[in-house]
């Protein structure tokens, strides 16, 4: 009538039967944002932007519409938003340096290299990112000499080195996690082939890694790019400060927070949704070459 | 006191290896000629591929001697990639690259490791290729090739490298049956050219056919051994008698 599951001890009917209820239920593959499609944005958009501008509209004040006051500081909230995004870009880039060669010290043979990295790894992975933005905005200096040079550092740039900590340590596990998930015959044909460690971690084992490697590491960006508005909180001016600013400028008429709070919600949107949906994509097709 | 051909080409003495409290190898001792085909056989657990694993010193020894052309494997101050270069293997589980093309996957460590010129290596490669009947397959990724074909570019992978002695773990088991005899048809190739070749085999007709000598493992200890006329027909320990007739 039926078998013993392994390792649960629950009994499994497998007897045959005409009634749908009763055969197994086999969830659907989660397929995220299933049925959304780019004109739901849009609709989204319009309605979070120009709903006050209507109902301001019907009230019939003398002033401009919240749409044409946020029209006016488009220029400006999108340069911020620019701002932001180099902030990701080099945040990224130098977490993503830093933390691979965490990573590759994570899996060295040498026991102190490999404990010293395991630790910073785990130090930063577990701290939140706006304690480690405080940190280094004001433990670090705002200028520093360099062979009687006077170099500035600028709170954009203690931005870019605080949020770069925690893109480190993630990065850092991606690559030990990726470079651990490959099987150990890979590591042992290379071995009798006569490589090198360092051949094999640099002809044999990380380029397998890479694939396995960018789903993680895109993901990462996504959520990066995210907490750059962090930023606002110690003082650098991206597109959260500079809206809270035009806000202010505005006299902080409360029918304009929607409009230009949605406005930043949507540039984010934009340009993450993508990178997410490409992520998957990517997911799909390395899962299908495996 | 150096090597000649004349003396064993692998030299097995007295080998003890454990992984932690559970001992695999108990004293094993056994000696490979030059142009040797060994197999050895035997149940599961009774240490074949540990054994064949610490000749090319993937898995270390805590006691005994292992000789490789003269060269002491149990020894901290071991060269490992010399060794390897004069110890090929071949694995149960094909272990290809599977980012790089047969023919890459041939050519790639004469390149790298032996600092062969490119042009040189490819020829051979494609040459090697052609010896286990892949010819059309050189651009071919692992994963486009059955289980069979991979096997043999391990084979001629293994090869390239030139080595003195190849280890075969199992090469079989992981195989469809319809694509074990291509295989062994390989091997049995290889061992008519006069490579020495250690085997690890539950493939009996076959270890019958090509070994000039069996080795039947058990517990960590060589039970019995001898040339396949005798331990086939006339196997004297028990426990040899009790595994062939489980296996025959």
């Amino acid at each position: 009538m039926g078998t013993r599951h392994e390792n649960s001890g629950v009994w499994l009917m497998t007897y045959k039967t005409d009634l749908p209820v009763m055969l197994p239920v086999t969830p659907r593959s989660p397929e995220p944002f299933a049925g959304f499609k780019p004109k739901h944005i849009v609709i989204i958009a319009a309605l979070v932007i120009l709903g006050p501008s209507l109902a301001f509209a019907q009230v019939g004040a003398p002033i401009l519409t919240p749409f044409a006051v946020l029209l006016d500081w488009m220029p400006l909230l999108l340069e911020g938003f620019i701002f932001n995004l180099v902030i990701s870009v080099s945040a990224m880039a130098l977490g993503t340096a830093v933390g691979a060669m965490l990573g590759l010290g994570q899996i060295s043979l040498l026991r102190v290299t490999r404990g010293t990295s395991w630790f910073v790894t785990q130090f930063f992975r577990n701290a939140p990112w706006l304690v480690l933005l405080f940190f280094a905005m004001f433990l670090l200096p705002f200028e520093i000499k360099i062979f009687g040079l006077v170099v500035p550092l600028p709170d954009w740039f203690k931005a870019i080195l605080g949020l770069s900590l925690p893109v480190m340590a993630n990065v850092s596990e991606i690559v030990r996690g990726a470079v651990k998930s490959l099987p150990s015959g890979q590591w042992e044909a290379a071995e009798s082939l006569a490589y090198s460690r360092q051949q094999t971690l640099w002809l044999i084992i990380l380029p397998q890694c890479v694939k396995r490697m960018l789903p993680p590491w895109m993901n990462l960006y996504s959520i990066l790019t995210m907490a750059t508005v962090l930023a606002s909180i110690v003082g650098v001016s991206e597109v959260m400060t500079l809206t809270a600013q035009a806000l202010a400028a505005e006299g902080g008429r409360p029918e304009l927070l929607a409009p230009f709070y949605g406005f930043v919600l949507l540039l984010f949107f934009a340009y993450c949704y993508p990178i997410a949906r490409f992520t998957v994509w990517l997911e799909k097709k390395f899962a299908v070459i495996n | 006191m150096s090597w000649t051909p004349a003396d064993p080409m692998v030299s097995i003495k007295d080998v003890h290896k454990s992984f932690g409290d559970l001992k695999v190898l108990n004293g094993v001792s056994l000696d490979v000629m030059k142009g040797d085909v060994i197999c050895i056989i035997g149940p599961s657990g009774s240490g074949k591929s540990t054994l064949i694993r610490c000749v090319n010193a993937l898995n270390d020894i805590q006691q005994g001697s292992i000789l490789v052309e003269g060269q002491e494997v149990n020894d901290p101050n071991l060269d490992k990639l010399e060794l390897r270069k004069k110890v090929g293997m071949v694995f149960q589980q094909y272990n290809l690259f599977p980012h790089k093309t047969a023919l890459q996957n041939v050519m790639m460590a004469p390149v790298r490791v032996l600092k062969q010129d490119k042009a040189k290596a490819e020829a051979k490669a494609r040459a090697l290729l052609e010896r286990v009947r892949l010819k059309d397959k050189e651009n071919a990724y692992p994963g486009e090739l059955s289980g069979g074909q991979q096997q043999r570019v391990a084979i001629a992978r293994s090869l390239a490298m030139n080595p003195d002695v190849i280890l075969f773990d199992e090469v079989t088991a992981a195989l469809d049956p319809e694509t074990v005899g291509e295989v062994l048809q390989t091997i049995k190739d290889l061992a008519e050219d006069g490579m020495t070749c250690i085997l690890v085999t539950h493939e009996m007709a076959f270890a019958q056919e090509v070994a000039d000598h069996i080795y039947f493992t058990d517990r960590g200890v060589i039970v019995e051994h001898g040339p396949p006329e005798t331990f086939f027909k006339k196997a004297k320990d028990p426990r040899t008698k009790e595994f062939l007739s489980q296996i025959l």
